[in-house]
């Protein structure tokens, strides 16, 4: 700082941080090592990579899996929503049967519960639709016929993803003061107008993040129903590679389009964010933001 | 007899668990009265405002608001609690504004206006916003209608939080220590406010620390503490003049 200067900016040489170099350089070294070799390597066939790529089949069943994916979650949220108001009313009943449901569908795993839907064929051979305890059928069908591999697989991953997005919900409806639902019912809101219009969209906000998580947990999950023989992506490619022996191969080719569409997938959240952010200031995420920097720094 | 009279409790009993928040509280208040209830934190003034609009139930006595039984329907001797909608009708009708506003943030100041005259009481959307514009005009925010909350000013807020209650046109205002979350810069604005409303023969019973507003304003104010009735009368009876040693305590600790 010069005597002769009113200014009285701080202008200091700024600390020097060598090791960071060093260590980002190690690891370019070694990922571009790493990446080379598969390249190079004389096990992996591109040219198998190339055609199978973009080919039709792997392409309807990327296309098959985000429709899995897309529905699942469909259904698995608004059956979340239900159980979350569920397991927060004051009714013992339907509170009782939330927290069962959560536990068990949380408590077995998902591939187990995949191969259960589809083996339900063998449980109830016929789906019959009349009157309890007499004799009368107005309507029957073979299970197999209803709850087709498809049917059974929907049925699994939304099932299962209620559970989980139950408690997300819940948490989200937690999130939202106490004093909204009171203002609401002063105003002379019933209970399910309240939840629709002035809980919900509040709850939202903490809802989507961890939902965005379960969409993309969902996405990958679709390749359990290959066990019930369902054509997505990972049953596709691998029926594939079963025929050509090209196992890694087929491998990088569902893995690439898994990573296509988690990222694509990713975007409607950024979107809904803001959507559910609305008059929770930009300003005050900033400044949060910047408080958090500036106890980093000092 | 009770046609003129907006709210009528009698022996009004409420307790959380095993602790008895309001130990029979009788209190009338005619129609057009404004009533101001003073009282030390934990006297169970605010939880007697919120029995009113059955935002508590009450444990024991009677509380009518406009000759109508609040939350329960009485066939002879026995009384049923009522069903959820009818609840809601009846609140429809009571407007209630709380210490911390409590809008909507997830709305602008415009649509916390007509949210419940249009989703409870059914009106159109061109007269709900019609209404409301008049209202946020009448407490000076007609600029601010486009606003989020958290844009808007404590004592703004405050005033969209009174226009909103008014929206449903309620027959009885209940405010519920409105200015005490507020900067001292922004209590006059929310009081003129009230004070209009007031002047415009609105039945309002208002908890407040504000001795000011209290002595200016009310018709009557009543001391509470410990769950009852300490002292009830006009402002110059109560706040100039109390009889009762823990008034007196009190006056003299907030003035």
């Amino acid at each position: 700082m010069s005597e002769t200067s009113n200014n009285d900016d701080v202008v200091a040489v700024p600390l020097r941080h060598p090791w960071r170099w060093v260590s980002a350089a190690l690891i370019v070294v070694v990922l571009g090592m790493f990446i080379y070799s598969l390249y190079a390597s004389p096990n992996i066939n591109h040219d198998i990579i190339n055609k199978y790529l973009f080919n039709g089949k792997v392409i309807a069943a990327a296309w098959l899996t985000v429709v899995l994916t897309v529905v699942s979650m469909l259904i698995g949220t608004i059956l979340a929503i239900i159980l979350a108001v569920m397991k927060l009313s004051t009714n013992p009943v339907l509170k009782m049967v939330a927290t069962g449901y959560i536990g068990f569908f949380r408590g077995t795993p998902l591939l187990l519960q995949v191969v259960f839907w589809g083996y339900l064929g063998i449980i109830y051979p016929t789906i019959d639709v009349g009157i309890p305890f007499t004799d009368i059928i107005w309507w029957s069908e073979k299970t197999s016929l209803v709850f087709t591999s498809l049917v059974a697989g929907i049925i699994a991953l939304s099932l299962n993803e209620a559970a989980y997005a139950a408690e997300i919900v819940r948490a989200g409806i937690l999130s939202v003061d106490q004093g909204q639902a009171e203002a609401a019912k002063s105003l002379g809101m019933g209970s399910g107008y309240t939840l629709r219009r002035i809980v919900l969209p509040q709850a939202m906000r903490v809802i989507i993040p961890p939902l965005g998580n379960e969409f993309i947990s969902m996405l990958k999950n679709t390749s359990l129903l290959q066990v019930v023989a369902v054509m997505e992506l990972y049953a596709r490619t691998s029926q594939i590679s079963s025929q050509n022996l090209a196992q890694v191969e087929l491998l990088v080719v569902a893995g690439f389009w898994y990573l296509v569409m988690t990222t694509i997938l990713s975007f409607p959240q950024s979107w809904l964010e803001k959507k559910y952010g609305r008059g929770f200031s930009v300003v005050n995420e900033k400044a949060r933001w910047m408080r958090i920097g500036m106890k980093g720094n000092v | 007899m009770s046609k003129q009279l907006m709210v009528d409790a009698r022996s009004v009993r409420k307790n959380f668990g095993s602790n008895e928040v309001l130990k029979g509280i009788t209190l009338q208040v005619e129609k057009g009265q404004v009533l101001c209830l003073l009282g030390p934190s934990g006297s169970g003034k605010s939880t007697f405002l919120r029995c009113i609009n059955h935002l508590e139930t009450i444990n024991g006595g009677r509380l009518y608001v406009d000759g109508e039984l609040m939350g329960f329907r009485e066939k002879g001797e026995t009384i049923h609690e009522m069903k959820p909608n009818a609840i809601s009708m009846q609140r429809s009708e009571i407007g209630m504004v709380f210490q911390k506003f409590n809008l909507f943030p997830h709305l602008t100041a415009l649509e916390n206006v007509i949210e419940a005259p249009i989703g409870v009481k059914k009106i159109s959307k061109s007269a709900a916003t019609e209404k409301a514009m008049e209202l946020l005009k009448s407490v000076g925010l007609s600029d601010k209608a486009g606003h989020y909350p958290s844009q808007l000013s404590g004592g703004q807020q405050q005033r969209v939080a009174i226009a909103r209650a008014l929206a449903m046109e309620p027959k009885l205002m209940l405010f519920d220590e409105p200015t005490s979350a507020l900067d001292p810069e922004l209590v006059g604005d929310v009081l003129d406010v009230m004070r209009k409303l007031a002047k415009s023969g609105m039945t309002m019973i208002v908890v407040t620390h504000e001795i000011g507003f209290a002595r200016e304003v009310a018709d009557r104010v009543v001391f509470m503490d410990g769950g009852v009735v300490v002292e009830d009368g006009t402002p110059t009876q109560v706040i100039d003049k109390p009889q009762n040693a823990r008034t007196k305590a009190f006056i003299n600790s907030v003035l």
